[in-house]
């Protein structure tokens, strides 16, 4: 029981990794490894790769809102006809590209991103666990993800296009729409079950494989966020596969769940016996729809809170705080959901019940961004790349956050309700607001992945240029809503008498997101090129106190992760520590008074 | 050997009280589809078909299941779940039966 | 490498890995499961008029009692392999699984009779209904069917080298095929006698 030197070994070690003569093969090592390090790469690399063609989806849509019934250049005649005829934008085509934008976007990019990259690679690691508590069903995870990515990628080429009802697949419209919403269905299908699969794994982990010494309020911020996560992801996405199954059903096997009675289509009576609720659909989709917003939030939050600690080097604020309110948000977000359907009819009291919820649970909110801005205050602040995405998250997600509250009072909603108004609140949120969060975190842990570190010029060039086009793009939807504009136009609003006083509006987002577009090569650039001529990083590179930085090799050991699994002694920041000779005082190292 | 042997009582014991579940599971389950023969008015009907349903559930899950000797880790997750479960179930409902238009549409 | 708490439980939690995995995923199919009686519930209330009498009482009663048995087999399997007693282990899980094909036969009868009928899912809500809720439920004993099929043949082998892994293993598939039968408990009242 000596404590010569600084750092305490714990006796259990692991059982060495591979022997030579286990050496796997190429496709075990690196297409089917259960190693949640490679697996979480896998689900990176995807997931950026369909954040990507997301953004390409927009980009298309963003020529037609700008220059309507022009023809788009280059791409335009590639096409086809049956999309775009002479380069012109069909209205189903851009119906098509709405729809899948926002399904891409939000299902095949920012969550797997989120949660399956950066929650499989970090978490683990972070909790001092050789890795997930189900390697394989991660595994499985991953490829049934992969599976539903590619039959959304599929669906636009079948007769009819892709789905074009909205990310949101709303009935009657969605029941009778083209064959692409029933590879959407499926595609969800298995989406979801990825998701199921993946949920269960992380909230095992968490609760069973936390090391010695690491108590649940020892855990970094970023551990609880993706523990609230999950249980969303949990108990929130069955009622959508149920709604799924029985859109499927309409659509396949002729049943009404969602047709009313008495539906005329074309002047064509449904063959259908009708007797459905369309408002069904909405309620078991919002269900998950709403807490889906805060898994696309929560781990952005976390990872903030992370590279904020790490770079003011000092505690955050109100810890506690944050843990309590993460919970309480997670909680409350099952109880909202309807604030998405506050003009379908619904009668006083129950509009006012999640009126009222709605409000509380700006609450939580508040109380984490406040933490981290109060996190700030006396802070040494180290300006890298990840700190700066970390710093515009905060007034980002502020606005994003404000502009919600009209949104969830019923009397304002009324005017604000399917407008650009939604488009502008949602995507500050999620792009400048999440993103941002999620470009930290590659910028900040791509050093212990690939042991190399990013060009740090091109990172600040990528983050400027980025974060004034966000904003180029965004606070004009807010002011196009606001005049009235109806969101899913196919033609920007050109046809309305109330909307021509911001039409002008159009040309300004889309050369911003164009050129948005434009400073991403600075990201890819650097992603890439770093790998090959970035500078090799230390261990530590960040001189950070969390398990993934100070108890694990750079990059860790395969299967396994760590050479002796580590011990945990304190709190996730204690940077600055009185007395002690460095500014950062790691979790599993002992320390001589 | 010992240990092993009240271990094996322990087993017993429960087995015992797996038989006697299985019996009471059956017996509600004729009484459930006799009094279903009885016709009676809907209200009442569906109060008693789902308290003997909730019964019997609550002897499988408490006993097949184990849940009655189960840790809070278990009870904490279902608790959870069966409150989202009754919001799930019970605001769209209230929320068709609350219009702002009184009309006898879904 | 080794996973901590595969076979041991951890002492905070009183659980090994499978077994709160398995409860987790039971709980989102408490969800699933759940908002498809809200569906019913929905669907029921709004409608003018809803079909009574349509349904197979004595055989939906024939397959309840079958599930209920299969249940106890399923936990006196595991309360076999406790006593170490392997081939009492695979009598009653075999009979579990006898029992899981004798409830699918009879819902193939059920569903051939309805089909020849004309009552096809998309006659009536009533019938869209009953097909995706017994139709789900039936896929969810078919996958459990193939669980404890796996364990009754290939999967038995780990008793031989692992057996207190094999128990685990044993108790997770119960948990999973007790919980479709806790769901039969509540469909059948709902659909076949309200």
């Amino acid at each position: 029981m000596s404590n010569s030197g600084n750092t305490h070994v714990v006796s259990a070690e692991l059982h060495p990794p591979l022997h030579a003569h286990e050496e796997h093969s190429f496709w075990r090592k690196y297409i089917f490894s259960t190693d949640h390090k490679v697996i979480g790469i896998q689900y990176g690399l995807t997931s950026l790769i369909f954040l990507f063609f997301g953004f390409t989806l927009m980009m298309i849509m963003r020529w037609q809102l700008a220059y309507p019934g022009q023809a788009v250049p280059i791409i335009g005649r590639l096409l086809g006809d049956d999309r775009a005829p002479d380069g012109v934008i069909l209205p189903e085509f851009y119906n098509q590209l709405g729809a899948m934008h926002g399904t891409i976007m939000v299902f095949l990019g920012v969550v797997p991103l989120a949660v399956g990259a950066f929650g499989n690679y970090v978490m683990p690691l972070q909790i001092g666990a050789p890795d997930m508590a189900f390697p394989k069903l991660n595994m499985t995870s991953y490829w049934v993800y992969f599976t539903g990515g590619v039959v959304m990628l599929a669906s636009f080429f079948v007769p009819g296009g892709a789905a074009n009802s909205g990310w949101t697949s709303y009935p009657p419209l969605s029941d009778i729409a083209t064959m692409g919403q029933t590879m959407w269905l499926i595609g969800m299908v298995f989406l979801i079950t990825s998701s199921l699969l993946g949920s269960v794994n992380f909230i095992v982990t968490i609760l069973q494989l936390r090391t010695k010494g690491l108590s649940f309020m020892r855990l970094p911020f970023f551990v609880w966020a993706q523990f609230v996560t999950s249980f969303l992801l949990l108990l929130a996405f069955p009622p959508l596969e149920a709604a799924g199954v029985l859109q499927l059903m309409d659509r396949v096997a002729g049943t009404s769940f969602f047709l009313p009675s008495g539906l005329v289509v074309s002047g064509q009576p449904l063959p259908n016996t009708g007797g459905g609720s369309p408002l069904l659909w909405q309620h078991l989709f919002w269900f998950l729809a709403h807490p889906e917003v805060y898994v696309l939030i929560l781990p952005a939050l976390g990872i903030v809170a992370e590279v904020i600690a790490n770079n003011t080097r000092k505690p955050l604020w109100g810890y506690k705080s944050l843990v309590y309110a993460a919970v309480f948000l997670g909680f409350m977000s099952f109880i909202v959901w309807a604030h998405h359907m506050f003009l379908t009819g619904m009668g006083t009291a129950i509009s006012a019940f999640f009126q009222t919820t709605t409000m509380i649970i700006s609450i939580p909110s508040v109380i984490i961004l406040s933490a981290l801005f109060i996190s700030l205050y006396g802070a040494s602040i180290r300006f890298n790349t990840p700190m700066l995405f970390a710093l515009a998250f905060l007034p980002m997600f502020g606005i994003g956050g404000l502009t919600g509250l009209p949104l969830g009072l019923a009397t304002s909603d009324i005017a604000l309700h399917d407008t650009y108004y939604v488009i502008g609140h949602f995507h500050y949120v999620v792009a400048p607001g999440t993103i941002f969060g999620l470009f930290a975190g590659i910028y900040y842990w791509y050093p212990k992945v690939t042991g190399k570190t990013m060009n740090e010029t091109l990172g600040k060039i990528h983050f400027w240029g980025s974060f004034v086009c966000m904003n180029f793009i965004f606070f004009p939807m807010l002011i196009q809503g606001l005049a009235g504009v109806s969101r899913r136009l196919y033609d920007g609003g050109q046809q309305y008498a109330h909307a021509q006083g911001v039409l002008h509006l159009n040309v300004v987002m889309s050369v911003a997101a164009w050129v948005m577009a434009l400073f991403q090569l600075f990201f890819i650039v650097n992603f890439f090129l770093s790998l090959k001529t970035g500078k090799k990083a230390e261990t530590n590179h960040w001189h950070a106190t969390t398990l993934e930085w100070s108890a694990a090799p750079t990059p860790p050991v395969p299967h396994g992760n760590f050479v002796t699994i580590p011990e945990v002694y304190r709190g996730p920041y204690e940077y600055s520590v009185p007395g002690h000779a460095k500014d950062f005082t790691p979790q599993n190292e002992l320390v001589k008074a | 050997m010992d240990a092993s042997h009240t271990h094996d009582a322990d087993i017993k014991a429960h087995v015992r009280k797996y038989v006697v579940v299985f019996i009471a599971l059956l017996a509600l389950t004729l009484i459930t589809v006799t009094v279903s023969y009885l016709h009676l008015e809907i209200g009442l009907a569906i109060t008693v078909a789902l308290i003997i349903a909730a019964v019997k559930g609550s002897l499988v899950a408490s006993y097949f299941m184990h849940l009655i000797s189960e840790r809070k880790a278990i009870y904490a997750t279902l608790l959870l779940t069966l409150v989202f479960f009754v919001v799930l179930m019970w605001l769209p409902i209230f929320a068709h039966s609350d219009p702002i238009i009184n009309k006898n549409v879904p | 490498m080794d996973i901590p708490y595969t076979i041991q439980p951890r002492q905070e939690t009183g659980l090994f890995n499978a077994k709160m995995g398995i409860w987790l995923f039971l709980a989102s199919e408490v969800m699933l499961f759940g908002a498809l009686f809200t569906t019913y519930i929905l669907l029921r209330v709004g409608s003018p008029e809803w079909p009574r009498g349509e349904l197979d009482i004595p055989l939906a009663t024939a397959n309840t009692a079958i599930l209920i048995t299969s249940s106890i087999t399923m936990v006196m399997a595991w309360a076999s392999l406790m006593m170490k007693k392997f081939g009492r282990f695979r009598l009653y899980l075999g009979a579990t699984i006898l029992l899981g094909v004798a409830f699918l036969v009879l819902k193939g009868f059920e569903y051939a009779h309805h089909f020849q009928t004309g009552e096809i899912p998309s006659k009536n809500t009533f019938f869209g209904i009953y097909f995706t809720l017994t139709g789900l439920h039936g896929l969810h004993v078919i996958g459990g069917l193939i669980v404890n099929s796996y364990f009754w043949s290939f999967g038995s082998k780990m008793w031989k080298t692992q057996p207190d892994r094999f128990t685990n293993r044993i108790e997770v598939a119960g948990l999973y095929w007790h919980f479709v039968d806790l769901v039969w408990i509540f469909l059948f009242p709902v659909l076949y006698l309200l």
